[in-house]
């Protein structure tokens, strides 16, 4: 294993405020690393220095041996991006906006169609490659730009809140997508989300919080942090059930709303036990296991907020009738 | 290199498809100069005698008019800048592994070539107007037209790269481009105007621009036609753009 985005003491001030205070971390070729955090947390601001859109204030960033700052171009060929708001043409068809971009990646003629023809196909919307991408869902629409930011084959995708705006489904269905391009295109993902369920899917997660990495690890590691699983149990005698999980298991067990509650370090591991011990004293069994979230919650003290969807798209659309409106008058 | 040119290709191509899609945009940028011409010249045209000017009016007036074409176009296809970053095809260029001085000058490229066509159309209103134009005369004034054309684009991407959003248009729309209109002398003639105003006349390029264009319209010198020698006209055009095209690709280049 070879990282292959090494950041290193990176920092951003906007003013005096630091946007990004001080992160280091690796991110090693062929996995998927996601970027955890609220908000505001410099997420964005991280991505946009490793994609040489922003120059950090110290500290190091390279991709593939690239320095983001001094090698830019060679960095940005070996880099694909999505960003957190669309940047597609809504204008063109969806083929133009790929034939676009493999111009601008200088991708040879010879194999120019292939490649964009096989994006389309891997996205599914190859039946609606000459549609303008007006007429495209949401998800369809991020679907495209996925397309568009792996046809030149990069080594590193950026993913910028891939899911934010989405539907339930278009959200799990990309989330299916994200987890098979590293095998499937040979490269390595970093995505920032503040959805916790969506960052179980990373190999490894770096927790960020007002521009401070609190926590890395992958997703199991960072949940033994806040301790173990949790079993609740129904049985037909919660008292006699206690003392003999207590007797015989020697594991602390207590009663909590008419179930029985036991702390393991692992749960799934734990319940054949239990039910071995206890027969059919036992109606029936529930493992709970912390998530990410209570993770973020043991780390900083507050849940990160679901985020209401960005009105950025809507408030565009309008801003784009107020232009035509402009240039006819 | 190749890379380069890849991009002046895309952002000269893309302009060319929207252009060709958009059919409301070529009605209005050739509408308004149809406006101007007919209904403030035509109006004017009896107030405005024959012997102050030496010409009618609307004779007067016709170089202004494609200077006031080339002006619209030109600065409405490069203030597109502004429009693709606020709708984020400009962060899809500025990620792309070319140079940003590629955008600038496409951009600039894609603005003479439309607002040249568009110039070109009004052109041929001539006969209308009561002009008598050689095609030598048709061919100068185009060649005019798309040095102008190349300057006001590379100007409006300057603007563009001060602005991040869409709410400044009116601002560009009220205090750059009307101004810049009605002083460059299309509408009466620069000799004419007090001092405070033709000092803002000589600042503007589009003043030598349309100068320059008087110059091929009008087959001799009378009183009120051109003001400024032609060659002198096409240096400070060119110079104003390459000018122009130099600052724009700086600002580009620089990382927030």
């Amino acid at each position: 294993m070879t990282p292959i985005i090494i950041v290193e003491s990176l920092t951003k001030q906007f003013g005096n405020i630091n946007a990004v205070d001080g992160i280091s971390f690796e991110v090693q070729s062929g996995t998927i690393f996601g970027f955890l955090g609220p908000n505001g947390a410099g997420k964005t601001t991280t991505i946009n220095i490793l994609c040489t859109l922003m120059s950090p204030t110290s500290g190091k960033a390279s991709i593939d041996g690239h320095d983001c700052m001094k090698e830019s171009s060679e960095v940005r060929k070996k880099m694909g991006i999505v960003f957190q708001d669309n940047t597609l043409d809504k204008e063109l068809t969806a083929y133009e906006n790929l034939l676009f971009h493999s111009y601008l990646y200088n991708i040879s003629k010879r194999v120019r169609k292939i490649k964009i023809d096989d994006a389309l196909n891997f996205v599914d919307l190859y039946e609606r490659k000459d549609e303008p991408v007006k007429r495209f869902s949401g998800g369809m629409k991020r679907r495209l730009e996925v397309a568009r930011a792996i046809i030149h084959q990069p080594k590193v995708l950026f993913l910028d809140e891939p899911t934010l705006g989405l539907d339930p489904q278009s959200r799990t269905n990309l989330w299916e997508f994200i987890s098979e391009l590293p095998k499937k295109h040979d490269v390595t993902v970093f995505m920032t989300t503040h959805y916790m369920e969506e960052a179980e899917i990373c190999n490894k997660i770096a927790i960020i919080d007002k521009g401070k990495i609190i926590a890395q690890g992958s997703p199991n590691e960072l949940k033994k942090m806040v301790g173990g699983d949790v079993i609740y149990l129904k049985t037909k005698d919660n008292f006699a059930a206690i003392n003999e999980i207590k007797k015989m298991l020697n594991l602390e067990a207590e009663e909590k709303g008419g179930e029985v509650f036991i702390s393991v370090s692992k749960g799934d591991a734990c319940i054949p036990k239990l039910i071995n011990t206890l027969g059919d004293m036992v109606i029936s069994v529930r493992l709970q296991r912390p998530t990410l979230n209570d993770v973020f919650l043991k780390l900083t003290g507050k849940t990160i907020r679901p985020e209401t969807v960005s009105g950025g798209d809507e408030l565009k659309e309008s801003i784009r009738s107020y232009r035509r409106r402009f240039d006819r008058g | 290199m190749k890379s380069d040119l890849n991009a002046i290709y895309v952002v000269v191509a893309r302009e060319f498809i929207k252009f060709a899609r958009e059919r409301g945009r070529l009605i209005s940028t050739l509408a308004r100069p149809l406006l101007w011409l007919f209904l403030v010249g035509g109006g004017m045209s009896k107030m405005v005698s024959h012997d102050t000017l030496g010409m009618p009016y609307m004779h007067f007036i016709f170089p202004g008019i494609l200077g006031m074409t080339i002006l619209f176009s030109s600065i409405f296809s490069s203030i597109s800048i502004i429009w693709d970053k606020e709708f984020g095809f400009m962060k899809e260029m500025l990620v792309a592994p070319v140079s940003r001085s590629s955008i600038v000058i496409g951009k600039a490229l894609s603005g003479t070539a439309v607002s040249t066509i568009q110039a070109l159309i009004i052109l041929l209103l001539f006969p209308l107007v009561g002009l008598k134009l050689s095609i030598i005369q048709i061919l100068l004034i185009l060649g005019i037209s798309a040095l102008l054309s190349f300057c006001i684009s590379a100007l409006g991407i300057l603007i563009a790269t001060f602005y991040e959003n869409l709410e400044s248009f009116s601002v560009i729309m009220n205090f750059i481009v009307m101004p810049m209109f009605f002083l460059s002398g299309a509408m009466y003639p620069v000799k004419l105007l007090p001092d405070i105003l033709k000092f803002f006349t000589m600042i503007n390029p589009l003043t030598y621009g349309i100068d320059a264009l008087k110059h091929m319209v009008f087959h001799e010198k009378k009183l009120l036609t051109h003001d400024f020698p032609l060659i002198f006209d096409i240096f400070i055009i060119a110079a104003a753009s390459l000018s122009f095209v130099i600052i724009a690709a700086n600002v580009f280049e620089k990382r927030k």
